[in-house]
């Protein structure tokens, strides 16, 4: 149970810290100092009425102590110690909420991709390095090292702890959302439920920019897939969508995930992050409106200007009833090294009959196939040819 | 804090240059020159005049030309003074160099 209360505020803790330090290894130094003491005390005391204020107040006070005693770094404190607080004091309604900062400093764009990620999921999502490091296949060290660059540069070149002010916004934001949705990405390789992890990193998102409606659209997006994720697999394989058991599929996450994306649309989104989310909503449909999610798809493609985008459009046109239509529009595309694009094809040239030529095309998918389960999966369609 | 911006750009990217696009970047770099923040600046003469000089075994040996053999070299430098990183971005940013296919190097100077 501690444990939870832990998780749950160590954002929190450490953002406050880092904003009061200005330094990520003092603030994290001190966090877990605040946390060990707290371990011990509130197991025969019991957990205060605000735990975050308490965390923050201990952790305050041992980092000066700290600092205190290291005398020559005195210079590094940013701002004068606080008064010693007593017990009354604890108040969280005191202690400001810099978990926004933390967020902009963390997914600053002169890190590297891979340091923003490690970072905010070290810093804000409170996971240990190890776990991090299993989440992304790579060594403890390796990770180690990566968290210790990223905070490096943070503090040799002066990358602020602050809010981007207005004419900087958007794009930060836009890197804030592509960091999480990494993670969300992530989630499927390795041990760690990272998607789990990134629909909390978005409910707190969430809470900081209740204005920003491509944040709302994100989270809805997260929260509607990850509902699906039991059903997406049988064992090592792949189920399609049409082929998926919905008694596996939460649909109380689905239900909240809406909630979420109806936020995001009535503040006026119409960003990619909201449409993928209407088109995810849209699907999750007992009885999938296929020219809607074919319109909506249409306007990602216009947003983005991906060429996958414009395949899964395609896809849905013949989900519509149309799939001469839809090899005429995937033909079009120039996606010849893409696996999607020849097993596509090979659907559609099936469903029109061509099937000599449906089977060239999922010979050449199979060649590009790289993963067992994408093998058995198109083996399995050529069989059937 | 004190940062370097570097500014490196393929020789005679600005001679290539429309009238009208070289006039603005010319304007531009005056600007930045004046700017308050701007420490110092410099524009550097081509990279064929560059020399690089080492000493091994006390003897200084010279190489003719510039340390790296790469398309785009560095044409000038300035100091500036800002705030955090992203304000000696947004300086970077407004140096002709960056959008004329160049680019500009960012980095702190040491304190000690």
């Amino acid at each position: 149970m501690l444990e939870e209360v832990f998780r749950e505020q160590w954002g929190r803790v450490l953002a406050s810290l880092v904003g009061f330090l200005g330094d990520f290894d003092r603030a994290e130094e001190a966090a877990q100092e605040a946390f060990a003491i707290a371990a011990q005390r509130w197991l025969t005391s019991g957990e205060p009425d605000n735990p975050g204020a308490w965390l923050v107040t201990t952790a305050r006070n041992r980092a000066i102590d700290r600092i205190r005693r290291e005398r020559t770094l005195a210079d590094k404190l940013h701002l004068l110690p606080a008064p010693e607080a007593t017990v009354d004091e604890f108040d969280d309604t005191l202690i400001k909420d810099e978990r926004l900062e933390l967020i902009f400093t963390c997914c600053h764009p002169a890190l590297p991709l891979e340091g923003q990620v490690a970072l905010t999921l070290r810093t804000l999502g409170g996971l240990q390095t190890a776990e991090i490091a299993r989440a992304f296949l790579v060594s403890e060290e390796t990770m180690k090292r990566r968290l210790t660059r990223a905070k490096n540069k943070i503090r040799a070149t002066g990358i602020p702890f602050a809010v981007p002010g207005a004419h900087l916004l958007p794009e930060r934001v836009d890197a804030v959302l592509a960091v999480i949705y990494l993670i969300y990405n992530e989630g499927y390789r390795g041990r760690v439920d990272l998607g789990a992890e990134a629909i909390r990193l978005g409910h707190v998102l969430a809470t900081l920019m209740p204005g920003e409606p491509e944040v709302h659209g994100l989270l809805a997006l997260m929260m509607i897939h990850h509902a699906r994720r039991r059903a997406r697999f049988s064992g090592e394989d792949l189920v399609l969508l049409n082929d998926q058991d919905r008694s596996l599929w939460d649909m109380r996450q689905i239900t909240a995930g809406r909630a979420v994306l109806d936020r995001g649309l009535a503040l006026g989104g119409r960003g990619a992050y909201v449409v993928q989310a209407v088109i995810a909503s849209l699907q999750a449909r007992e009885r999938i409106d296929w020219p809607r999610v074919a319109a909506m798809y249409r306007r990602l493609a216009n947003l983005t200007g991906s060429p996958v985008v414009e395949l899964n459009h395609a896809v849905a046109i013949a989900q519509a009833g149309d799939p001469a239509a839809a090899l005429h529009a995937v033909d079009r595309l120039d996606l010849d090294g893409y696996l999607y694009f020849h097993s596509t094809r090979g659907e559609l040239l099936r469903r029109l009959g061509r099937d000599a030529e449906a089977r060239t095309a999922y010979r050449r998918a199979l060649e590009l196939a790289t993963s067992t389960p994408e093998q058995r999966f198109l083996a399995r369609r050529l069989q059937q040819l | 804090m004190q940062y370097a911006l570097m500014i490196y750009g393929e020789p005679g990217y600005i001679e290539a240059l429309s009238d009208e696009e070289r006039e603005a970047a010319y304007a531009d770099y005056f600007a930045f020159a004046e700017d308050e923040r701007c420490v110092s600046a410099a524009q550097l003469q081509p990279a064929e005049t560059a020399t690089c000089v080492r000493v091994a075994g006390g003897r200084t040996l010279m190489t003719d030309g510039p340390f790296a053999d790469t398309k785009e070299v560095l044409g000038g430098f300035c100091l500036v003074e800002a705030a955090d990183l992203d304000e000696a971005i947004e300086l970077a940013a407004r140096i002709p160099a960056a959008r004329f296919g160049g680019m500009v190097e960012v980095r702190p100077v040491m304190r000690f």
